[in-house]
């Protein structure tokens, strides 16, 4: 027997995500050059459209990761997620609207048009310090995270699970969208935060920049892997995953049940809102829809349709969904939600474990094994 | 005997030179003999008591086996001495100082009280080995979870104990695939690893065949002494192989104390129990 054998490199043992971040790797460099490199009257010319979509694609993965971590490995059924993403998107526009500067409609240097248009004469104090680039970013982290924190706390704490968990994030999800319909608020009522310019004085629509958030999107992905391989290779990911199988077991063997959640739960929505932070000066907009319940709900079905516990069978669920979302809602709108729906009601009956569950078993029945490998064996 | 009357601040402050010695808080005093005590315990669930009243001490290092029939409040004793339940009224101290009833059921985990539930609850998605190294006794905090690697006397124990519950071949086959006995054998082992001085153990021996009944006596056997062993089972000839001292519980108090032999000899035990 070897020693050890749990020093594992995390992509050592872990092929699908090999692929996965060869896949991103490849597409990172490719894209911007087809994009940049390539005359547009070319065959093999990507338009700056596509390159924004993949990259508003590839946020949302990011955020199917984050979920993935919380449903798939901890067994916490988040049903307000999309919160800590638009809340993180949120901080972004908020730095986004301050670079406006005087070239609003009203011309004024400090307030955005729609504090003018509301007969502001200044700004609130919330919104002091989102001037600068990397206070924003910090509050695109802190502020999921704290919110995440106080939640968790308090319902993990009470022991609140299953479906009452859910219950009550989808609660929260959409006590925020009303609280962001309105406009004395302070972030934009229900047109929410657009119109903007330039991002660290990069002009947003130049096809450089673009290209840019894409990259950047791609590189946080990997990068959002490599941390959450990290985290469920370690010992801590092995306690997360008894906490999902057998609760009161992982407690009476000595585990703070609560605090593993609450840690997990917390790293997720600062994941989250990252990804949101990528997605608002892409898409160029980000308003109380983004709290909608429905939002979270559909975040859930990306992951279950890509499988769960995988971490990037989550990314995969993303993608496939949002491509069909964006092939469907153009050709038959009427019928996304039932297309939605019915690819949901599929995936659970027929494949539990998702595209790539599925994937994985065909591999099996092709190699002629029935019995899974167990995970890690050392020769 | 009782547990007020021998407590050693008290004591302390009455006889400071009288010698004894100073009781560390956290440290599991067992001067007096008993390493639990539960006093006047009860425990109502709407109205229905499924503790009575219950008094009960366990030795330091003794195999206790306690029996009685279903919905005795066997379990419900092992919920409250881990801190699962927490009892309307009573006492439970674990050692001379540590109030059971105010702690947490992980803080008692690290006390040192291991637990086997009744249905056997392992990982199954770990292997044995994963299942044995998350119970190890450790620094079971967050971060340093995060970062914790194993060592090589950590490893060398989780072979010993593979080795003790006989699972040593299986070492990296997912728990899922035991069976019903290897999964108890297992959870077993995980309370093992966490170096406990007390092991409650419900119904070690449900759905086992008579050849792991018998490694399993043995099992047992072989802990106590250096561990306290508390096992609830409902096997009679189970209970007479590990011949020990027997309790008998019935609605929710102590029926009868004593030897196997002296117990089935008891009426009492006869008319409630043993006659069925
Ligand atoms: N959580 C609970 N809620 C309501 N009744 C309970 C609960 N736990 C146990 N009981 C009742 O308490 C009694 C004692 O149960 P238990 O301790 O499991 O008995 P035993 O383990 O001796 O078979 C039973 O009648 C059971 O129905
Ligand atoms: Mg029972």
């Amino acid at each position: 027997m070897a020693r050890q054998p749990f020093i594992v490199d995390f992509l050592k043992n872990d092929k699908g995500g090999k692929i996965f971040v060869s896949i991103l790797l490849v597409t990172m460099f490719v894209v911007p050059a087809l994009n940049l490199l390539v005359p547009a009257d070319s065959f093999f010319h990507v338009p700056t459209y596509t390159v924004t979509l993949l990259g508003k694609y590839l946020s949302y993965a990011m955020l199917a990761i984050a979920l993935d971590l919380v449903w798939g490995y901890c067994g916490i059924l988040s049903l307000g997620h999309a919160a800590f993403f638009a809340l993180g998107g949120y901080a972004m526009g908020m730095y986004l609207m301050r670079q406006i500067g005087d070239r609003g409609v009203y011309g004024n240097t400090e307030l955005p048009d729609f504090m003018v248009f509301l007969n502001w004469t200044e700004l609130p104090w919330y919104w002091q310090g989102f001037d600068m680039f990397w206070f924003a970013m910090i509050m695109v982290i802190l502020v999921p995270g704290l919110l995440a924190l106080v939640f968790g706390w308090l319902a993990f704490r009470a022991r609140v699970t299953g479906v009452y968990l859910s219950i009550i994030t989808q609660a929260l999800t959409y006590a925020l969208l009303l609280a962001f319909f309105m406009n004395e608020l302070g972030f934009g009522g229900n047109n929410g935060l657009t119109d903007f310019k330039d991002i660290l004085g990069y002009d947003l629509q130049a096809d450089t920049t673009r290209v840019s958030l894409f990259f950047l999107s791609a590189l946080f992905l990997i990068l959002t892997y490599f941390l959450c391989r990290f985290i469920i290779t370690s010992k801590l990911g092995r306690v997360v995953v008894a906490i999902r199988d057998a609760e009161d077991r992982t407690r009476f063997i000595g585990y703070k049940v609560e605090s593993f959640k609450l840690w997990i739960f917390v790293l997720s929505a600062m994941i989250a809102g990252v990804a949101g932070a990528l997605f608002v000066p892409q898409v160029g907009i980000i308003n109380p829809g983004e709290f909608s319940p429905l939002n979270s709900i559909e975040l859930v079905v990306w992951v279950a349709i890509g499988g769960r516990a995988t971490l990037y069978g989550a990314a995969l669920g993303a993608v496939i969904v949002n491509y069909s979302k964006s092939y469907l809602t153009a050709a038959f709108p009427e019928v996304w939600l039932f297309a939605l729906g019915g690819l949901f009601l599929l995936v659970t009956i027929f494949m539990p474990k998702g595209v790539i569950g599925l994937w994985n078993q065909m591999r099996l029945k092709l190699q002629g094994k029935k019995q899974p490998i167990a995970e890690n064996k050392i020769e | 005997m009782r547990r007020d009357k021998v407590f050693d601040f008290v004591e302390q402050k009455r006889l400071p030179f009288s010698g004894r010695r100073t009781v560390i808080p956290g440290e599991i005093d067992v001067t007096h003999g008993p390493i639990l005590y539960l006093e006047n315990i009860s425990v109502s669930f709407d109205g229905f008591k499924a503790l009575n009243d219950l008094t009960l001490y366990i030795n330091d290092g003794e195999l206790r086996c306690i029996i009685g029939p279903n919905g005795a409040g066997k379990t419900t004793m092992m919920d409250v001495i881990t801190g699962k339940t927490r009892p309307d009224t009573g006492s439970a101290y674990f050692g001379q100082t540590m109030d059971l009833t105010r702690m947490s059921e992980y803080q008692i985990a690290h006390a040192g009280i291991g637990r086997k539930f009744q249905k056997p609850t392992i990982f199954p998605q770990h292997t044995i080995f994963e299942n044995l190294e998350l119970a190890m006794a450790a620094d079971k905090r967050v971060w340093p979870t995060l970062f914790a690697k194993i060592n090589t006397a950590q490893h060398e124990k989780i072979i010993e104990v593979m080795d003790t519950i006989g699972l040593t071949e299986l070492c990296y086959e997912r728990a899922a695939q035991l069976s019903h006995g290897q999964k108890q054998w297992l959870e077993i082992g995980m309370l093992l690893m966490q170096n406990p001085r007390v092991l409650l153990v419900d119904e070690p021996v449900a759905g086992m065949t008579h050849q792991e009944m018998d490694k399993t006596a043995e099992l047992l056997k072989s802990l106590a002494g250096k561990h306290s062993v508390v096992v609830v089972e409902h096997d009679m000839d189970f209970v007479r192989s590990i011949a020990s001292t027997v309790t008998v519980l019935h609605e929710g108090s102590v029926l009868a104390e004593g030897t196997m032999d002296e117990v089935q000899n008891n009426p009492k035990v006869i008319e409630v129990y043993l006659g069925e």
